[in-house]
Parts: structure tokens; sequence; C-alpha cells
């Protein structure tokens, strides 16, 4: 046998998806005694080695990566645009005076809710991607241009846009996650980004809005869109301002 | 053991019988229909047959291989409730203007839901169970106190939400992911649902710990497990927001996250309203 450079090639499990799911192996797979030397022939003297779809920087940008790891990413960043922009909410000088008592306690604890979450998915990061190589998503840099924090009217409206977006996008994302116990913790967030939406959305509109004909369709479905639609419909909100990647997610 | 044979053993072994006793234990559940928001209620027989049927029920469901085509199944015994309630409750025209529109946005949603499930099960999909909506006798006035009515319509809601949840690890092959998703579509209207009622009631959209939100103890089920905090070992009742921000209370944790029930607990719940 031909003396070879080790070819580190992740462990990888194809999930139903096709997707590979590192975080099941993690600890086990890319650690130092995982290692698997990649073969004896010629071809894999050329053969590059193969992106292990981790989170984390790729030609200057962050890559949301893909599987697990790159689901729990793409609503990780969800959660820290919601959370900074309820905390740029509550904490806006005419917060007490543009909203109810009533608006106030639901937009607080939106406020809370979102960075639970945010909260909860950075240590749920942190422990799935230790010892794998794959880093966790930085705090985004997120920009307001152009909304008034002090409009009643435009900041129900974000926060309807950005519910709305979220019950989707969870709900969007479930297919993809190989792991039942993410796949679990995710549908146990989702269903209160859609309370806060209907709630939002009868402060707005009431009537029938909690689940209009407008967000229900005529299945009574909510939406389910892909990360890459969601993703693209974020980015056009013009918020984010740090720039990011997703190549890995469908 | 399919679900269905399950609940048609537990409606004919159990319900009726209970349901229809005469005595003391039926006038105390007389007593839990006088419900609203503020109402106190003692823990009463009703809720100890209640959770002799559950633990009959979990014992007997332990066995069963649940597929996605049993989470269907489930899911349309409890679209097939909601969905007569709403109608049964619309058709007796005992509610204002403002609720009206709130449950006929609801109404025409739980029909869509019977169809899609039935459209999706097929030859598979159970008939309609034959629903009582007072539970025999424990809410009499259902349609015709709104604020009874309510009551009932959030524990339905919130049960629903929590029945869906407790299904996801049932489509764990490629072909389950288009099931999968619908579910995931339901369970998010469900969840829309739920907090317009809860807050129609002046309580807060989403759960706060294991809060009844004034229901009696026969709902005890309904919300119990609401209050865990400890979500994969992150502890989500003190969460830090950061220096200059506001505090963050401990109780924003379980109100952050809603939580399952299992297919037995959320049979139980809906058995309690299906006499045959």
């Amino acid at each position: 046998m031909k003396n070879t450079a080790v070819n580190v090639k992740p462990v990888t499990t194809a999930g139903p998806n096709g997707r590979r799911n590192f975080l099941k192996m993690s600890g086990l797979a890319l650690a130092g005694t995982g290692l698997l030397i990649a073969g004896c022939s010629d071809d894999d003297l050329d053969t590059p080695a193969t992106d292990n779809q981790l989170p984390g920087v790729r030609n200057g940008k962050f890559d949301l990566g893909g599987g697990d790891a790159g689901i729990l990413t793409y609503a990780y960043a969800l959660e820290q645009l919601e959370a900074d922009f309820y905390t740029k909410v509550v904490n806006n000088t005419s917060f007490t005076s543009i909203f109810s008592s009533e608006e106030q306690t639901v937009l607080v604890d939106l406020y809370n809710h979102e960075v639970i979450h945010r909260e909860f998915f950075k240590a749920a990061l942190t422990g799935a991607l230790a010892g794998t190589g794959g880093t966790v998503l930085p705090s985004l840099e997120f920009v307001y241009d152009g909304l008034n924090f002090g409009n009643r009217l435009t900041v129900l409206q974000t926060a309807m846009k950005l519910e709305d977006t979220g019950v989707s996008a969870y709900n969007g994302a479930g297919q993809y996650l190989d792991n039942v116990t993410y796949l679990g913790l995710a549908g146990k967030i989702v269903s209160v980004e859609a309370r806060h939406a209907s709630a939002i959305r009868d402060i707005l509109n009431g009537g029938a809005s909690f689940a209009g004909d407008d967000i229900v369709n005529a299945q009574g479905l909510d939406k389910a869109e892909k990360p890459s639609e969601i993703i693209r419909q974020v980015a056009s909100l013009n918020i984010i301002r740090t720039p990011f990647t997703a190549q890995f997610l469908q | 053991m399919n679900i269905l044979k399950f609940l048609e053993s537990l409606a004919n072994q159990g319900a009726v019988e209970s349901l229809n006793t005469k005595g003391s234990r039926r006038d105390t559940l007389s007593q839990l229909g006088k419900m609203g928001a503020t109402a106190a209620v003692a823990a009463v027989p009703f809720s100890m047959l209640f959770s002799q049927k559950a633990a009959a029920a979990t014992a007997a469901s332990a066995a069963v291989a649940e597929t996605a085509t049993d989470a269907l199944k489930l899911a349309l015994v409890l679209e097939y409730l909601e969905d007569e309630f709403y109608r049964t409750a619309l058709e007796r025209d005992f509610l204002n203007n403002e609720q009206t529109i709130i449950v006929e946005q609801i109404s025409q949603h739980e029909e869509a839901h019977v169809a899609l499930l039935k459209g999706a099960l097929g030859a598979a999909a159970p008939a309609k169970p034959t629903f009582d909506f007072t539970a025999g006798g424990a809410f009499p006035d259902v349609f015709s106190n709104p604020a009874t009515f309510f009551a009932v319509a959030q524990a339905f809601e919130d049960t629903g939400v929590r029945a869906y949840k407790g299904q996801a690890g049932n489509f764990p092959n490629a072909a389950d992911k288009a099931a999968l998703t619908i579910a995931l579509q339901i369970h998010s209207v469900e969840a829309r649902h739920a907090s317009r009622i809860r807050r129609y009631r002046d309580l807060k959209g989403w759960i706060a710990g294991n809060d009844e939100g004034g229901h009696p103890a026969a709902a005890d089920a309904v919300y119990a497990g609401e209050n865990v905090t400890m979500q994969a070992g992150f502890n989500t009742a003190s969460v830090a927001a950061g220096t200059g921000n506001r505090t963050i209370p401990a109780i924003a944790g379980s109100e952050s996250f809603d939580e399952p029930i299992t297919t037995a607990q959320a049979t139980a719940i809906a058995s309690l309203f299906i006499v045959a």
C-alpha cells in the first residue's frame, strides 16, 4: 500500500434526506481518535477534502452550515433578529406612550421569549458543536435604517412580519432535521411564535386577523417555506448587516 | 391495537358508564359547569376518574408502534372533535358578533383540517366518533353560555397544539416528511387559535407554568407538564438579557416553550368528550 497522506474525511451518517448529520457523531467522529484514513488508491491523493458542512467561516463569510447544525444555526440567526428587534422596541423612549399597557405587556413578553430562544440556541449550538470544528454563529449586526421604533403601526407591522416569517421558517425546516430531539425542540418553539403572531395580528387588526385568510390558506394551513426562501425574504428587509451564506441549506 | 379501536374500547368500557353514573359524583360534575376566568374549583372525583383512565390509556398504548399513519389518525379524531364543536356552537347561535367572528374563522380551519386529513388517510380514515361536548353533564351550558364555551374551546386548542407536537417523532422516514410538514402547518394554526381564545378570556396567549386559567381540576391533564423550564439542559428560567437590558422573569422560561403530550394523554383528554 502506498504511503498516502491522511485524508481527513469526517464520519458521516446520511439521514433520510441524504443530509450529513454531524451532531450525532460529535465527540466521536471528529475528535483526534476518529480520523479515517481515506484509503490507498491514487484517486484519494487528488480528491479535495469534502466540505464538512459545519457552520463556520468560508472565504471570509460565515456560512450557516448544513444538516442539523445548519438548521439550528439558521434558527439561531432568526431568533437573534427577533430578540434584537424587540429589545429596541421595549427600550425605545416612546414605548410607554405609543402602546397601551396591555400592548406593552404583550411586547415585553415577546421580548422575554425571543431573548430566551436566542440564548437557548446559543447554548445548544455551543454544546453541539464542541469538538467538531464547527463555529457558533457570532452576534449578527442589525441596522434599522428608516424603521421608526417610535411609530406604533411600524413596530406592529414589522413584528407581525417577523413572527409570521418565524412560523413559516420553523414549519419549513422541520423536514430537514434528522435528530428527533432537535425536531421536538423546534416544535416547542414554533407554536409559541404562532401564539405571538396571533396576538400581534389581533392587536393590529382585530376580527379574524389572528389567523386571517392572508396567512392561513384554504386548507387551513400556515406557511412552510424552505430555508433558502426565508433567508431571501429576511435579507430583503435589509436589517442584517453581517454578510453570511447558506450554501448547504435547501 | 390501533388508536381508534382503543378509543372505542375506552368509550365502551369506561366513559359511558362513568359519565352517566348518578349520585354524588354527578352532582359534583354539574358544579364544574360554572366556569369562568376566575372560578375557583376544588378537586373532584372527576379528576380521579380521569387519572384512572389516563393510566389505562398509557398502559394500553404503550405497546403500540406509532407510525405517521397513526399520528394522522389521532390528528383526525381531534379535528373531528374541534370541527363539530365549533360547527355546533355556530348552529346554536348564542355567541355575540365579536365571538362569532372568532369562531367562524376557527371553524373554517377545523373543517379544512378534517377534509385534508380524511383525504390523506383515504380508506384508513377513522369514522367520526359521537361526541358529547358537555362531557356527560360536566359542562351543561357549553352551547348556551359563552364563558363555558370559550373555556372548553381553550382546552381543546391548547390540547391540540400539545397533541400534534407529541407526534413529531412519528415521521422518521423520508416518505413521511411531507406529512410531517402538513402536521407542522396545522399545529401552528391551532396555536394561533389557542392564543386568540386565551386572550379573549383575558389570559396571556401563551401558557405560564401549568396555569390552567380558571379551568377546574378536570382539565389538569391539559396543562400538566407545561411548567418545565429545562430545555435540553438549558435553564430557560434564568436568562440574563445582558447589561443595561430589562430583567427577564423566570416565568418567561416556561412561557417560551410549549410542551408535547403523548398519544395516550391526548386520547384520554379527547375521550372525555367521546361517547361512541
